[in-house]
């Protein structure tokens, strides 16, 4: 990528972000309803999003080669089995990448 | 009025605004080591991807979305696509869109700073400005200004120093990438504790795992997103009457 790609790339996603931020205020009334639709969107797709980006973050593992995606495993399992312990958002994501590091410089 | 009825003005107002903000940093330091911690990891992330420190703090000002800024990168080191970026961040950041229906109220009548209110509308301050009850003595404008430029603070500061001491890192960071997933995962089982039947994380999930075999690694985005819009619409009866919504 050339560095006006990158600043495009960066700039498409701070326009992004704040149509977002913004449209509402210009859009929507304060002292009318907001659409039932784009209430109900609201609520069912961050659930949704996120579940995407988990997937996007995995989807260079090739579960037919290499370490065939275990480090992953079992570091996702690790940072799923802290959270559900602890529910400290910090401990479960240091120990999970932790436990990642320490997979891929000394055990694969 | 007179000489010594506006130096009384504008004392009364410094100290409204010295009492909003000592109001409003109590609340946020919480936000303060989350944000120095996730943001010093985005930082290091930016840097062992081999972006300099200028990027982490250009992006942390510019977009201050932490989830958009971490998939950025990913973006940043793949071929250019400006589409897919967009989409991609529309969709990241659509729950802004929420916070702003939220907050339509609330953000009225705070002038000048309204403009910044909004740029700086992020998951932490519109929990805190929507939950506080702004004490007597304190504005409920500045209250807000500080809560979201404290909060955009750290998380700048976070990222600038993480990639500014990334360069003094003597250890292998080998894996370091990890802390994206692991960030993911954890945002993604407190949206699954919070519904009852999990219908919209499995839309989510398997809607990304079929696009994924069907359209591959690099092009996956954008039927996945559209695949759960559909979804989401074709099944809201089902998903609406399950509950747990929040």
């Amino acid at each position: 990528m050339t560095l006006t790609e990158e600043i495009l790339t960066i700039g498409l996603c701070a326009v992004a972000t704040m149509l977002t931020r913004f449209l509402p205020f210009l859009v929507f009334r304060a002292d009318k309803p907001t659409p039932k639709y784009i209430r109900y969107l609201g609520k069912a797709l961050p659930a949704a999003i996120f579940g995407m980006l988990v997937v996007y973050c995995l989807k260079n593992v090739d579960v037919t080669a290499g370490t065939h995606g275990l480090p992953e495993l079992i570091s996702v399992v690790r940072v799923a089995g802290l959270h559900l312990w602890k529910r400290n958002m910090l401990l479960s994501i240091g120990g999970g990448t932790v436990c990642y590091m320490l997979l891929m410089q000394c055990v694969f | 009025m007179s000489v010594k009825g506006k130096r009384e003005e504008s004392e009364k107002r410094k100290h409204v605004i010295k009492r909003s903000f000592l109001t409003a940093f109590p609340k946020t330091i919480p936000i303060m080591t989350g944000f120095l911690f996730l943001g010093m990891s985005y930082g290091l992330y930016m840097k062992v991807s081999g972006f300099f420190f200028v990027y982490p703090l250009c992006m942390s000002m510019v977009i201050f979305g932490g989830s958009l800024e971490f998939v950025a990168v990913t973006m940043l080191l793949g071929s250019f696509a400006p589409l897919q970026t967009f989409v991609m961040a529309l969709m990241i950041q659509a729950r802004h869109l929420f916070y702003g229906i939220t907050l339509l109220e609330k953000y009225k009548g705070t002038g000048w700073k309204k403009p910044y209110l909004i740029f700086g509308m992020c998951d932490e301050s519109f929990s805190i400005n929507c939950s506080t009850e702004v004490p007597e003595g304190a504005d409920t404008g500045w209250f807000y200004f500080f809560v979201t430029l404290l909060n955009q603070f750290y998380w700048v500061a976070g990222a600038t120093l993480g990639g500014i001491l990334g360069s003094f890192l003597t250890f292998n960071t080998e894996g370091l990438d990890f802390v994206m997933t692991a960030m993911f995962v954890v945002i993604f089982l407190e949206q699954w504790l919070k519904e009852k039947k999990h219908y919209t994380a499995l839309i989510g999930v398997l809607a990304s795992a079929v696009c994924l075999l069907v359209f591959g690694a690099d092009s996956f985005l954008i039927p996945t997103m559209a695949c759960i819009l559909c979804l989401l619409t074709v099944f809201r009866k089902p998903i609406e009457k399950a509950g747990g919504l929040s």
